[in-house]
């Protein structure tokens, strides 16, 4: 039976400055987070010591260096009260969600990180001069060929094959970019002309398999990296992802996707739906708004992306029946897909009000028509960036959650507590516990460890290699129960 | 940049009321107005907003 499917989303925003000069990326990712960050939060490290991210799945260590050089891994890396982690990435500020037990948790603590970014211009704002405006837009690509990530990982079972993994996850990554898409003005990367297309990322892909994300960037990629116990797990790094404002496309990216890898690891599907060529139909799949032209198979058959995602469906259905009885998120991702499928088939801009690519090409029409603006118009341009601006009251999204045009999953609320507060039935409740309540000893922490200095003994590291493990169900009477970390340290070794 | 045209909107016809579902008109209606309030907040000079907004790659 397949293993739950803890994931998380990590999210790499990108910056401007507007009214200062030339900026300096680094340094204004680094004043976003400083201005953010709580003092006692500040002084707690992050871990490096288990990191590895140039093993590769199928078994070497590579040598070619991605790895965050010295000057990198000194930059601003802080761990937040809700679990995640917020820190500096290659020129961006990055927010990589706590780890999360289904995709409605993974919606919420996604959109909290929205929230901390729009809160941290408000922080920065204070600080830099009055002619300088910060802006921060959650989505992939300047629109000049040069692309940061949104990525999803997921717990997987290290006893899967990973070639298994490979065959069956990547027809369904290529095609679920009808849903997952956050559409695009124009092409990229030297790829075919197109006046809109349904991805921020297809024109960035460009090989199969790989263990790279920020140069030849592969659909399935390989690093190794578990950051739970490596005898049990993988964490399948998934990069094909774009960041997704639409509440829905990301409830989808990440329902859909589970299920799919469950599916994989209990060798659901006996089909083989290997692409004829995976990279050409990437991108043959972002410029089809019609999410039906011809896809052709390895073995000669052929079908559509969204036919593709129908077998997907059909085979899901079953499983879930089968495997998973009436759960209520695998049930309710069942439904939703099934709905957008439909509605893709019918007409794909009756989802205009769900996901976020054909929000973005239904404003962008309203004003080419009303403008009479041709497609390579700077106000179009503007419009596809400003669609992904994090504060509500300039984003374009925002504006049309506002005006009841696109509907959302969970509630603002939600989002609220959870800026503050980890997910409670993953790992993630210890580490931001144990932050609230005694962030003055712990010294150090990473996504499996907390390392605490109570003074009155040698640094004690606390392993947390097991994602499922720590939960407030299993943890909150010990800490309760413990009025100071010594007493912590003690109760964990009885 | 250039200079827009614009096509004149499409009055709302105040005799007819219509309860349940809206019609074509209440539609296009809608979206004048979302325009209208984006317009509000769009950021000015489009052109050298969108030039400048460059990223160093990422992941």
């Amino acid at each position: 039976m397949a293993i739950p499917k803890i994931c998380g989303i990590e999210t790499e925003y990108g910056i401007a400055v507007q009214g200062g000069g030339e900026f300096n990326p680094i340094l204004t990712s680094s004043l976003l987070i400083n201005a953010y960050a709580k003092p006692a939060f500040k002084r707690v490290k992050w871990d490096y010591e288990e990191e590895s991210p140039l093993r590769d799945a199928r078994g070497f260590e590579a040598g070619v260096s991605e790895a965050p050089s010295d000057d990198e891994s000194g930059l601003v890396n802080i761990i937040l009260p809700n679990g995640a982690r917020y820190y500096v990435d290659h020129a961006h500020p990055e927010y990589s969600s706590p780890e999360c037990s289904n995709a409605r948790d993974a919606v919420i603590w996604d959109k909290a990180g929205e929230r901390i970014l729009e809160d941290s211009i408000a922080a920065a704002q204070a600080i830099v001069t009055d002619n300088e405006r910060v802006f921060i837009y959650k989505n992939n690509s300047d629109g000049k060929g040069n692309s940061y990530g949104c990525h999803e990982n997921y717990l997987v079972d290290r006893r899967t094959p990973f070639p298994d993994i490979v065959r069956n996850l990547t027809p369904f990554l290529v095609t679920r970019q009808i849903f997952t898409g956050a559409g695009k003005v124009g092409a990229e990367n030297a790829t075919e002309q197109c006046d809109y297309q349904i991805s921020q990322r297809a024109d960035f892909f460009e090989v199969e398999v790989g263990l790279e994300t920020t140069f030849k960037r592969p659909i399935i990629n390989t690093r190794d990296e578990p950051h739970a116990d490596p005898e049990k797990y993988r964490r399948l790094h998934v990069i094909i992802g774009d960041a997704n404002m639409a509440e829905l496309s990301t409830y989808l990216k990440v329902g859909t996707t589970a299920i799919v890898l469950k599916m994989i690891e209990d060798d659901f599907i006996s089909d083989d739906y290997s692409l004829a060529e995976p990279i050409r139909a990437m991108r043959s799949v972002s410029r089809d708004l019609t999410c039906r032209e011809t896809l052709e198979l390895d073995d000669g058959r052929s079908t559509s992306a969204v036919e593709m995602q129908w077998e997907y469906l059909r085979l899901a259905k079953k499983y879930v029946q089968e495997y998973e009885g009436d759960d209520e998120i695998s049930n309710d991702v069942l439904d939703r897909w099934e709905t957008v499928l439909e509605r893709l088939e019918d007409d794909p801009m009756t989802l205009k009000a769900h996901l976020d690519w054909v929000a973005k090409l239904s404003v962008l029409n309203a004003y080419r028509e009303r403008d009479v603006l041709e497609w390579d118009h700077s106000k179009l341009k503007l419009i596809d960036l400003q669609y992904h601006d994090v504060r509500r009251e300039k984003g374009l999204y925002y504006k049309l959650v506002r005006s009841g045009k696109i509907d959302t999953v969970v509630g603002e609320p939600e989002v609220a507590f959870a800026i503050d507060h980890p997910p409670e039935d993953t790992r993630a409740y210890f580490r931001g516990e144990c932050l609230r309540r005694f962030s003055d000893v712990i010294v150090a922490a990473s996504w499996d460890a907390l390392i605490f200095d109570t003074g009155d003994e040698p640094l004690r590291k606390v392993p947390t290699l097991e994602p499922r493990r720590g939960t407030k169900e299993s943890v909150q009477d010990l800490l309760d129960a413990s009025p100071t970390a010594s007493a912590l340290l003690a109760n964990l070794s009885k | 940049m250039a200079e827009q045209q614009r096509k004149p909107k499409p009055k709302k016809d105040e005799e007819e009321a219509p309860q349940a579902s809206k019609t074509d008109e209440d539609v296009s209606n809608e979206m004048d107005e979302l325009l209208d309030e984006i317009d509000e907040v769009l950021e000015a000079n489009a052109e050298d907003f969108v030039r400048s907004y460059v990223q160093k790659g990422g992941q």
